[in-house]
């Protein structure tokens, strides 16, 4: 009898089917074998697991790959695997004008195009050494914080909906529509907007008087849809449980690893580019800066939710005060001329085309330029030799260095909350792979 | 408030090669053998106090005798300030000391300097490709004589299947080697 047991690969007796109760227990009896190497091994055994996730995850948001090295449940080690969306946007910037890029960048975050030309367009603009006009000033910041609120929108709806909370995602989802169909008004586009141009944003759309209604309307209700949300979320104890103690960062650790926005101000610091490198008119409005105290997703989501509060009192100060006057600079040979002017006047008709073709010059020289995008902080180092393209366009990417501290913040935690980890980066391939 | 490169200078005599300041951001220059010493000092000095690492890239000077600059953007949190450090590495040893035990966001922007420039970090844990995929053999692509459309292996890709089974599609292939940054 004894020969016929078999062992699978724990160690297990394996029964035949036609075993009976009676079979087993007969078996019982018999010693076990001790002189065959099948029947030394251990009953049981552990290893870790190796565990593959993406780059096609639908929670992966885009295109990431992790690879996590699991004891159990526990993450013992998270491995990202980056690039799966890059397209050289650096390389192909090198052979482009500036105005050229433009249009490149919306399609780093694509989520928050209109952070991206802000952080873009400045950037060239300083290197130039030109201010844009005050009603510039003040209609890039509307848009700006139309932007993040957005970002954070879908930030919120998704990451609720990867724990399990689906309602959420179509409330979210409603108020980013209506900030869409504004942008929409603006520019013509919903998503890839292009909206800016160095010295300041698109001249044919200007912000009208039914934008301006139609932005009141909508910060007239966001309030109540915030409560909405909260009222869906805060409290929830499913919500609390997975995000509550969730990914801990330090505040010391979060700088360590290079981590900006509302990762970094999650775990306490109080930095915004936004305060501490004012542009815009960000130094004109008030508006505070909200800071979490444990650094966990659940202090992060509260500081996105304390973000977009924020953002609606930027925005209505904003609208209080526009003034009147124009949204481009009038620089000819840097900037576009107006539409009528080309139409009319020949100088003008010779620069808009040499602008649109050739592009302008820049001083020698390189500068970096960090903007508060909803992510973090935006970079754009850029390096000039003096010619109609930049010599080395360098994008830091908010995305890809918050994406540096995800092993150290996933570490520990157990295989469910990966998905959580993921979202709370609030991280879009676009920008991260470039 | 002294000029931070007469800092470095008196702190590390011989570290400082030059500095500028131009676009009100202050850049230094510094020799590539004491980058380390130097970042884990104006990390830990708190009248400095720079303990972030904003950003970390490089440049490619072809015709320079040393060919490559790295380039570390520091961000002073605490002093709400910035600072541009540089190193040149030649490209006869292009490899510079890794500054990952200062600040562990190098971690991520090494590799991608190593991944697109070809600059080996010394002493870096992990210092593998990021961005290219790992068997990627073409070279480096941000340097300057490497071409925006690639050197060939993505001619290979087919990007379509055949419309009819058995009927080849032939692709242009003066179209895909136009170098778009002449034209």
């Amino acid at each position: 009898m004894t020969d016929e047991r078999e062992h699978d690969e724990f160690g297990y007796i394996v029964h035949a089917a036609h075993d009976t109760g009676a079979a087993v227990q007969a078996h019982s009896t018999v010693e076990p074998r001790t002189d065959t190497d099948e029947a030394r091994q251990p009953l049981f055994r552990t290893e870790d697991l190796l565990l593959n996730m993406g780059p096609q995850h639908p929670a992966t948001h885009g295109v990431l790959r992790v690879v996590l090295e699991l004891e159990g449940e526990k993450i013992k080690k998270a491995t990202p695997y980056l690039g799966y969306l890059h397209r050289g946007t650096e390389k192909l910037a090198e052979g482009k004008t500036y105005n050229q890029s433009i249009p490149m960048t919306d399609r780093l975050d694509y989520i928050c195009a209109m952070a991206n030309n802000y952080a873009y367009v400045r950037a060239v603009e300083k290197l130039l050494g030109i201010a844009v006009p005050e009603r510039a000033e003040f209609v890039r910041t509307i848009v700006g914080e139309m932007q993040r609120i957005i970002g954070h929108l879908f930030w919120l709806g998704t990451q609720a909906l990867d724990i399990g909370a689906m309602t959420i995602f179509f409330w979210t989802f409603r108020e980013r529509e209506l900030l869409l169909d504004l942008f929409e008004a603006l520019c013509g586009a919903r998503l890839t907007v292009s909206y800016f141009r160095v010295g300041g944003v698109d001249p044919q759309g200007d912000v009208t008087p039914e934008v301006i209604a139609r932005l009141r309307t909508f910060l007239a209700r966001f309030p109540a849809n915030l409560e909405e949300y909260e009222g869906l979320l805060a409290e929830n104890r499913i919500w609390l449980a997975r995000t509550k103690g969730i990914a801990v960062i330090s505040g010391e650790d979060a700088i360590n690893f290079g981590l900006t926005g509302p990762p970094l101000r999650g775990s306490g610091i109080a930095y915004d580019i936004r305060k501490a490198e004012p542009y815009g008119v960000y130094d004109r409005v008030e508006w505070e800066v909200p800071v979490g105290r444990d650094g966990d997703t659940y202090d992060r989501y509260w500081v996105r939710m304390q973000e977009m509060r924020q953002s609606a009192r930027i925005i209505g100060q904003c609208l209080d005060r526009l003034p009147a006057g124009p949204i481009l600079l009038d620089l000819p040979g840097v900037t576009y001329p107006s539409r009528e002017k080309v139409m009319t006047d020949m100088e003008s008709l010779i620069h808009h085309f040499k602008v649109a073709c050739y592009g302008f010059e820049t001083p020698p020289g390189e500068v970096y330029c960090g903007t508060e995008t909803p992510k973090g902080e935006l970079g754009f180092y850029l390096v000039s030799d003096g010619t109609n393209k930049p010599y080395r366009l360098r994008i830091r990417a908010p995305s890809f260095i918050n994406m540096g501290a995800f092993d150290h913040m996933a570490r520990g935690y157990l295989i469910s909350d990966v998905i959580t980890i993921f979202g709370t980066f609030d991280i879009v391939m676009g920008e991260c792979d470039r | 408030m002294q000029p931070i490169a007469e800092l470095i200078a008196q702190q590390r005599p011989g570290a400082v090669l030059g500095a500028a300041e131009a676009f009100g951001e202050q850049t230094v220059l510094i020799a590539r053998d004491q980058i380390v010493p130097v970042c884990r000092w104006l990390h830990d000095e708190p009248a400095l106090a720079f303990e972030q690492l904003s950003d970390l890239t490089a440049v490619d000077w072809p015709q320079a005798p040393e060919r490559f600059e790295v380039v570390y953007q520091l961000n002073s949190i605490r002093h709400r300030r910035r600072l541009r450090l540089k190193a040149r590495v030649p490209q006869s040893a292009c490899e510079i000391d890794s500054v990952h035990s200062v600040w562990r966001a190098a971690g991520f922007l090494e590799r991608e300097v190593f991944d697109l420039f070809g600059i080996r970090f010394r002493s870096h844990p992990d210092l593998r490709r990021i961005l290219m995929p790992e068997d990627y053999d073409e070279g480096h692509p941000l340097r300057k004589d490497f071409p925006t459309t690639g050197k060939g292996w993505r001619n290979t890709f087919e990007f379509w299947p055949a419309i009819e089974p058995g009927r080849e599609v032939s692709i242009d292939a003066s179209a895909l080697n136009h170098d778009w940054k002449q034209g």
